[in-house]
């Protein structure tokens, strides 16, 4: 134990001190994840975190079985009993918020899942060949864009008594890859030509190191992004499915709540009922919103040094509304 | 000995609506090891695509590339095998280098492809190199390109070229991206290596200056044709192409003083 023979700068831990290079090795997972290190994506995070707690832990903080019909407490407003009142049959309300957001969580991120993975096969394949290939799968990828997601949806779901959260997922899936798709291949069409890549192949890197490990990290931020935006229009595709009734009432989610408040006049009177199902899918999409503009002044720093600019004349006591540069007039003689 | 044949090489590109774009026409020169050869020509002359086709990016047209003797292979471990013995650096240090790797990626990666040493020696190899290049390998191993300096980054890439021990090494304008005080310290470098490992060297640049102070032989490249080629203090002191005298004189010399009337105008 003579810690005067260790170098000082390494200095307590003896297994850092042995290997002095491998602390500097932390910023390498941490670039990674530095896309979300900014105020709007933390915000985001937190509240989509949130939300997931009370997906995970639904049966521990509900105080009802969602299902649970109390018959002496019809469309009763918020009390001690039930936090966001009961509906019609009596249900607890809160119960059902806390249990919906469950299917809403799980069919989002499984569509994102599903739609981010074709979204970077076509989307990456597309832009890294050229020709025949990347055309006919740019031709693809413009026709799903134009698909109806919720017609093709509403036609889908019609064919099953009882279609499961994946074929939700699924369809939602298929009719949200296209856009990120298109975002990516025009990407990777701008990085195949970097000379870095080139660089990669001329070293005799095989094709799939040169996309798996040379290109793809420096897509990861777009990926990201197109996860993200797919999670939200699948969270508001399937509300809005079960809010117009498409997806069957088994399967409880915040548009389900809806579906019933609307098909039993709680409109306008009984807020209780549709508020707190409506402000979760708000605050869910704003979460997520959020986490995208994150990213996007990640990726786009033109935005990021707007803002800090915005903010740092605020400070000074600048307005930044006024579009117009002000100019002292002189003495009034026109140039 | 190692000799790179580039025998009657033609390059044609398709461009949409305006027919073909002969961008090499007939050229034809050999490198051996230990032998520097400056490429010189305009944007646009075909120097980067005589880079291209030698490191297999792209396929000549019609002609040969011959390394000692032998075509070319167009896949499997016959092209690995080649694209170890001959490597390219590349003209910009900022776009050559992958911002998301560390230099450690740059450098093992090369050492682990062709297996140049055993896996446990890897590390060591990677700090050698970078010392090779006259780079502080505790102070560059774990960082990433964006930290480094042009300067750095070029040694960067030019110890990545190293890596894989090989005979020719291709450099295409590899300092035309670099600020002008560090030129000459990248070019003494590369000349440093050259005679350490007793590499044959093809320095493609723009800059005749350059060319004169670093290779043995100069060839002059206009519009895909090779207009002239000799011992670099001939091309240079007594060029006999109208093209390489434009070149020449296009450069600023530093012997010949403006007129005082013509250094305060290009002042303005």
């Amino acid at each position: 134990m003579s810690l005067t023979t260790a170098p000082a700068a390494s200095s307590t831990d003896d297994a850092l001190a042995s290997e002095p290079q491998r602390p500097r090795r932390v910023p390498a997972i941490g670039k990674s994840f530095a896309m979300f290190r900014n105020g709007k994506s933390l915000t985001g995070l937190a509240i989509l975190g949130v939300f997931v707690v009370i997906a995970v832990f639904a049966p521990l903080i509900a105080p009802y079985d969602p299902l649970e019909k109390d018959f002496t407490a019809l469309r009763q407003g918020p009390s001690a009993a039930h936090w966001l009142g009961t509906t019609h049959m009596g249900e607890d309300v809160f119960s059902q918020v806390v249990y919906g957001t469950r299917g809403v969580l799980v069919v989002g991120f499984l569509a994102g899942i599903i739609a981010t993975f074709v979204a970077v096969l076509v989307g990456v394949a597309a832009g890294y060949w050229s020709g025949w290939k990347s055309e006919s799968l740019s031709a693809l990828t413009n026709v799903f864009l134009v698909i109806p997601g919720l017609p093709l949806i509403i036609i889908v779901a019609s064919q099953y008594e009882d279609p499961p959260l994946i074929l939700v997922a699924g369809v939602l899936a298929i009719t949200g890859w296209a856009w990120g798709a298109r975002v990516l291949r025009a990407q990777t069409m701008s990085l195949r030509n970097r000379d870095f890549v080139q660089a990669a192949k001329a070293n005799g890197e095989k094709l799939w190191r040169i996309i798996a490990v040379e290109m793809l990290p420096n897509l990861t931020a777009i990926i990201a992004s197109s996860f993200v935006g797919t999670v939200t229009a699948a969270v508001l595709g399937l509300t809005t499915l079960a809010f117009i009734g498409v997806i069957p009432i088994t399967n409880l989610n915040w548009g389900t709540i809806l579906f019933w408040a609307q098909q039993n006049g709680a409109f306008p009177d009984y807020w209780w009922w549709y508020v707190p199902a409506g402000l979760c899918i708000a605050l869910l999409g704003m979460a997520l919103s959020l986490i995208n503009f994150g990213i996007d002044e990640y990726v786009n720093p033109r935005l990021r040094s707007a803002g800090e600019r915005a903010r740092a004349m605020r400070k000074k006591g600048l307005a930044m509304d006024g579009g117009v540069t002000e100019v002292r007039v002189g003495q009034g003689s026109a140039p | 000995m190692t000799t790179l044949e580039f025998t009657n090489v033609s390059k044609r590109y398709k461009v949409r609506g305006a027919g073909d774009m002969l961008a090499l026409d007939d050229v034809s020169f050999t490198l051996t090891s230990g032998q520097t050869i400056a490429l010189v020509g305009q944007s646009g002359s075909g120097k980067s695509t005589i880079a291209k086709i030698l490191t297999q990016l792209e396929r000549a047209s019609s002609g040969e590339v011959l390394l000692d003797g032998e075509p070319i292979p167009h896949r499997g471990p016959g092209l690995r095998r080649y694209r170890q013995r001959v490597r390219m650096v590349f003209q910009d240090p900022f776009a050559s280098l992958n911002p998301y790797h560390t230099i450690r990626h740059h450098l093992e990666r090369p050492l682990r492809l062709d297996k140049v040493v055993p896996k446990d020696q890897v590390e060591d190899e990677v700090r050698a190199l970078l010392e090779r290049v006259r780079l502080d390998p505790d102070a560059t191993i774990d960082r990433r390109p964006h930290e480094l300096s042009g300067g750095q980054r070029q040694r960067v890439a030019i110890a990545r070229a190293l890596a894989s021990r090989p005979e020719l090494l291709i450099a295409d304008e590899p300092v035309s991206m670099l600020d002008v005080s560090i030129r000459l310290g990248v070019l003494n470098l590369l000349a440093d290596l050259q005679r350490e490992s007793d590499l044959g060297v093809l320095y493609i640049t723009h800059d005749l200056a350059t060319a004169r102070h670093f290779s043995d032989e100069i060839m002059v490249l206009h519009h895909g044709v090779v207009v002239e080629r000799g011992a670099a203090d001939s091309v240079i002191l007594d060029p006999q192409h109208e093209y390489t005298r434009a070149l020449r004189d296009a450069s600023p010399d530093p012997d010949k003083h403006f007129a005082a009337g013509a250094a305060s105008t290009a002042r303005s």
